[in-house]
């Protein structure tokens, strides 16, 4: 049964791989849908099976066959599900029909062939994603963690004519892999320390140990696994492949760099918290990062132009608040806004793939404005996915992220505490932002089309006095979506999510609450810091606008390096990327390579061809002169051994 | 059966002679008869993966007759599971490589084919031989086809490349000699018998004076094939002048003489000398994984990149192997069956586009997913195999390797997983310029995709991909006691650990607490304390 939900998608993906180019629009899709929307139903049964058993045993496992045996090393090829997995393939399966039903109308101007990849390309993501979640062990845990980043490659690059999108398609791999090369030392080391690396076993034979106070070998581990994390889940150093990857169809930002894929290392995390919770020292860095990655990613989030560049920056931080959750050790909050995430941040971003299909591939918010009146559905839906975000009470977003706060809080992180608060304010200010910028005000001039390949003369005659909201397959997913935006976080209303959870990350159980009074008042401040954030940007963005360009001419240098995203993509190019090629191109392949070794090699060939050279002089073809030679060579020969 | 060796070693040198006598104007008799042979070639060595025996330890199909009695050496064939997949993978190969010359090839047809056949059986031979000097000779038997093939087939600077490859690979096997008749008359010392059996030869403890410069001889003239940096530069240059056929068996198989070299006469026959100069083989790989794939990031000839890269996951196999333990060993065997087919892919490849277009240079290209998809999505399997994409076959290897190579030492791990990054950059940077972005050049707007024939000569590397990448059992399972056989000799704390089987494996915190204890670790028991070998 567990094997099913992965095999379902991938069986969606074989279809449309090999018969993909001869089929229509109408049945890839059909087939691609049909495979994820099964793969949900078997989900919903699976994790209904799940509840039917006792809390505390409540795990299903599939061994499907022995995959790697060599020497000591044993590894199954076996699937698991536990409440953790429960949630994700929930999550996976449920986000990503939805989004296999919009993409059918999105990406409905692609020729046949280039549909039918599309569709193979998403479905196999699914494949690995279900992957990912459901393995027992860390590889094959890595199988799914590699087979979302090759899908990411190709989703990113699906436009490949164009130079930025393969860019970013390489990029995002290239990133990832550095952080794989820290992922996989942490497998080997934690193959080398526990002798297995399923996840059970390794927690197992944790429990007698106790919590590592000193940078050990489990804080090694934990710290190599976290490189891997923050390849995949966009953290400080390794996220500058998150943004580019917005060059990817819309829906695809969606699923695989907002609700799915990129939710992975937080999931990771959550799935070894046992090991993790071992190592203090690696979670303290964990929260660190989590929180310094959410605040930097907000503030370049506040001025960038680019609809999906801010989203993207959105995400990036929001998966801060997710890792800043795991290092404070409220793994149970983490994945809740995990999961709370997924909803609104795929909601905005479907929403804002509406925004630029009205626009006919416009993504620019500064040639918006006004979108409200024809597009209302997208309108509205989008507005819901903001004030979620924002953390308004009632919406999803106000009971993950206020947990997370509350959470940090009472384990004494006050300094954590404070910048998870102040990122939660440019949350709110950012999103609101696009929301005046894009939707209200007045229409900006005729948008011309940002995608070269779509230079029709239909699309350009879209103007803005015509434009059509979502079509119905798009606007259905958004209200969806925006139903769940609302209603998700009551969930875990009274713990509820925490408990169901628990087993998952045993035997740490959660602490006690604090007093309702702190929990109160860290509720009140959260929710005025939402609204503040949302009246700032009602001030700069709607009511005043001339105050908003007063406020970027007088901090013109900060809001420079922030549109320059802090030049981060340019020192790693001075400082990695030029430093790379100059010595491999100019050093080891020009120098050593060509001008040393072949040089020596040469070298000695025309040594010994100079030498056959002189030699060859030697035979003249005189036999007087060989006979004197021969009679040198006597003498010499006679002469040693008597001289002996 | 009795026989059955020299069948699958002699079928293709007997479909040489037989091109013999056909008229060379007759070409595409020429090419049927190519193709049938070197498939036939492949059907009858397929049994040889059923009919190999993986529980036992001996050398299996043994041939054995006296050969130049004068000397003592003998016609000696057999084999263990390191050479049965290395056979399977050349007859393999061999067939591929044939049938990838059907159009490529138009000049002087009927000599390719001879020259290809001949050196099917002198690679075959060197994987079949138990005996020193038959190895030797069919180790240089191959030297000679190889290097018309380059030198007459090849392109631009052919002469130079074929010269180059011949004198590397010469000065090499003449040390190699050496070496050879070095342990002859050490052999005849302690025995009193004139014998080239290698098998004898594994039982010699030699002294360790000796055994160091045998080691040294034997090193070089392995390490040049294989090639190990320094002595790597005859490779790029030969591969990219070689035509397609000759570049696909020079990586896939004629790599893997060296490898195999070190594994089944220098690990066995010289345990002491081989771990004396472990810290120079690790230090050589080390840099040859780094500077291989750097130097391949810099390459704008499209072959010479991929040749580059051999250099670095060749490296990667010689770190696996002298990691010296198991499940490094059989990493690296794997990972060279996983290099014969991915790089041998990866030439084919290349000589698709060559064929259509004449020219390497990496820039010509572009945009060809556009206009070649089939192509690409091939290209795009293969480029994943190469970096070790977990479920295709590259992945088991490495981390095999990886496994292996961090139970001996961590920073070597390190360094070994930094190549895995690389080769992720190089591909896929390759991949990028050749096949995504606009097609700008005009003369490829017009390429065809590949034709049914090409399609043949890739499918049989995606499927096997596809197998060792979810089901690597079968594989392992054959290279077992092979492994075994080398762990023995190479490592007398793991023989006498594996004597004291019973006493069951360590744990795993004994090892991290005890690093000579981690051969223990490695130790070929199962869960019951019973040796490996007597589970069934």
């Amino acid at each position: 049964m567990l094997l099913l939900i992965p095999l379902l998608p991938f069986i969606g993906f074989l279809v449309n791989a090999s018969f993909g180019r001869r089929l229509t629009k109408r049945v890839a899709g059909a087939v691609a849908c049909g495979a994820m929307i099964l793969s949900f139903v078997v989900s919903v049964a699976a994790v209904f099976r799940l509840l039917s058993f006792d809390p505390e045993s409540r795990v299903m496992a599939q061994t499907v066959y022995e995959w790697i045996t060599s020497g000591d090393l044993a590894v199954p090829f076996t699937l698991r599900l536990d409440p953790l997995s429960a949630v994700m393939i929930l999550i996976v399966t449920g986000i990503g029909s939805l989004i296999h039903v919009y993409s059918t109308a999105y990406m409905h101007e692609e020729r046949d062939a280039e549909y039918a990849r599309y569709f193979s390309y998403l479905n196999l993501f699914a494949t690995f994603m279900l992957v990912l979640v459901l393995g027992a062990n860390f590889l094959v845990l890595f199988v799914g963690w590699e087979g979302v980043g090759l899908c990411s490659y190709l989703l990113i690059g699906f436009w490949y004519q164009k130079k930025s999108a393969s860019d970013a398609g390489k990029k995002a791999f290239i990133v990832n892999r550095i952080g794989d090369f820290g992922f996989v030392l942490g497998v080997l080391l934690t193959f080398v320390r526990f002798g297995t690396l399923d996840f059970q076993q390794v927690a197992r034979s944790l429990a007698n140990l106790g919590t590592e106070t000193t940078f050990g070998t489990v804080s090694v581990i934990t710290l190599l696994l976290f490189v891997g994390a923050t390849g995949k889940s966009a953290q400080i150093p390794l996220y500058v492949w998150l943004p580019d990857a917005m060059e990817g169809p819309t829906p695809v930002s969606a699923l695989i760099h907002a609700a799915t894929m990129v939710t992975a290392g937080v999931y990771m995390i959550g799935r070894n918290a046992v090991l993790f919770g071992h190592a203090p020292l690696t979670l303290k860095f964990v929260a660190v990062i989590g929180v310094a990655t959410a605040f930097f990613a907000g503030t370049i989030g506040l001025v960038q132009n680019d609809i999906k560049r801010v989203l993207a920056y959105s995400t990036v931080s929001q998966l801060g608040y997710m890792f800043l959750a795991m290092g404070v050790g409220a793994y149970a909050a983490g994945i809740f806004h995990l999961y709370t995430h997924a909803f609104f941040k795929a909601l905005l971003f479907l929403g804002s793939g509406a925004v630029i299909h009205a626009l006919a591939g416009e993504q620019d918010l500064r040639r918006m404005g006004g979108l409200k009146r024809d597009l209302p559905v997208t309108y509205w839906t989008f507005l819901i996915g903001a004030i979620a975000i924002s953390g308004v009470p009632g919406f999803a977003g106000f009971f993950s992220k206020d947990e997370i706060l509350a959470k940090t809080f009472e384990s004494g992180h006050t300094l954590l505490w404070g910048v998870g608060l102040l990122t939660s304010l440019l949350t709110a200010i950012y999103m609101f932002r696009v929301v005046y910028l894009a939707f209200h005000g007045k229409p900006a001039a005729a948008p011309q089309p940002a995608h070269p390949e779509e230079e029709e003369p239909a699309a350009q005659a879209h103007a803005h006095s015509h434009l059509h909201d979502a079509p119905p397959a798009m606007a259905l997913v958004l209200i969806v979506l925006a139903a769940g935006s609302v209603l998700a976080g009551y969930v875990g209303l009274g713990g509820r999510f925490e408990h169901f959870l628990e087993p998952s990350f045993a035997p740490q159980t959660a602490k006690a609450a604090a007093d309702g009074g702190t929990g109160m008042t860290l509720m009140i401040v959260s929710i005025v810091v939402a609204f503040a954030g949302i009246g700032i940007a009602t001030y700069y963005f709607l009511k005043n606008c001339r105050a908003a360009a007063v406020m970027a001419a007088r901090f013109a240098g900060l809001r420079l390096v922030l549109q320059n995203k802090y030049y981060v993509d340019e020192i790693y190019d001075a400082t990695v990327v030029q430093p790379i090629r100059i010595v491999s191109e100019d050093g080891l392949w020009k120098t050593i390579d060509v001008r040393l070794i072949d040089g020596a090699v040469n070298g000695v060939g025309e040594t010994v061809g100079g030498a056959s050279e002189v030699l060859r002089r030697v035979q003249t073809g005189s036999v007087r002169a060989y006979a004197a030679s021969l009679l040198l060579g006597v003498v010499l020969v006679l002469g040693y051994y008597l001289w002996r | 059966m009795n026989h059955y060796l020299s069948l699958i070693l002699f079928e293709p040198l007997v479909g040489a002679l037989v091109l013999l006598l056909v008229n060379k104007r007759n070409e595409d008799a020429i090419r049927w008869i190519a193709n049938v042979t070197a498939l036939v070639g492949f059907v009858i060595s397929m049994p040889l993966w059923f009919w190999y025996n993986p529980s036992s330890a001996d050398f299996q199909l043994v041939e054995r007759a006296p050969w130049i009695p004068s000397v003592g050496a003998e016609y000696f064939l057999g084999v263990d599971g390191l050479s049965v997949l290395l056979i399977l993978l050349t007859t393999m190969m061999g067939s591929i490589a044939v049938l990838s010359s059907w159009t490529a090839i138009t000049d002087r047809v009927k000599e390719f084919y001879i020259f290809l056949l001949v050196l099917q059986t002198g690679m075959l031979g060197a994987f079949m031989s138990l005996d020193f000097l038959l190895f030797f000779l069919f180790w240089e038997v191959m030297l000679v086809p190889m290097y018309f093939l380059i030198g007459i087939w090849g392109s631009d600077r052919r002469l130079y490349s074929a010269i180059k490859f011949f004198l590397y690979t010469l000065v090499g096997s003449v040390v190699m000699l050496l070496g050879i008749l070095a342990l002859y008359f050490h052999n005849h010392t302690v025995t009193g018998v004139y014998s080239f059996d290698v098998t004898q030869y594994h039982k010699l403890a030699v002294p360790f004076n000796l055994q160091w410069w045998v080691f040294l001889a034997f090193f070089l003239g392995f390490a040049i094939k294989v090639p190990m940096f320094p002595f790597h530069t005859w490779l790029p240059d030969a591969h990219t002048d070689a035509p397609t056929a000759g570049s696909v068996i020079l990586a896939a198989v004629l790599l893997k003489m060296g490898t195999y070299g070190f594994l089944r006469f220098s690990l066995p026959i010289l345990p002491d000398a081989s771990r004396h100069f472990v810290p120079m083989i690790v230090v050589l790989s080390v840099i040859g994984i780094v500077y291989g794939a750097l130097v391949a990031l810099a390459q704008k000839d499209w072959k010479r990149l991929v040749a580059y890269s051999s250099v670095s996951h060749m490296a990667m196999v010689m770190l696996g192997m002298f990691a010296l333990n198991p499940v490094g060993i059989t990493g690296s065997i794997v990972q060279q069956l996983n290099h014969g087919i991915s790089t041998g892919a990866l030439f084919l490849i290349v000589g698709i586009v060559y064929e259509r277009r004449h020219t390497r240079e990496i820039s010509e290209y572009g945009g060809l997913s556009k206009v070649m998809p089939v192509y690409a999505a091939v290209f795009l399997i293969m480029t994943m195999s190469s970096i070790g994409l977990p479920t295709l076959n590259g992945f088991i290897g490495e981390f095999l390797i990886l496994q292996g190579v961090f139970v001996a030492s961590k920073a070597w791990a390190a360094f070994a997983a930094s190549g895995v990054v690389l080769g992720a950059a190089y591909m896929l940077y390759l991949y990028q310029r050749t096949m995504f972005g606009k097609v700008e050049n005009p003369k490829n707007e017009r390429l065809t995709d590949l034709s049914n024939r090409e399609f043949a000569t890739f499918a049989p590397l995606i499927v096997l991909a596809v197998w060792i990448g979810l089901y690597p059992a079968p594989f392992l399972r054959r290279l077992e006691t092979s492994v075994q056989h080398i762990m023995t000799r190479v490592d007398s704390q793991y023989a006498q650990a594996y004597a004291d089987c019973g006493a069951g494996a360590p744990t795993a915190a004994q090892i991290a607490a005890n690093p000579a204890a981690k051969f223990m670790a490695s130790m070929p028991c199962d869960a019951n304390g019973n040796p490996l070998p007597e589970k069934k």
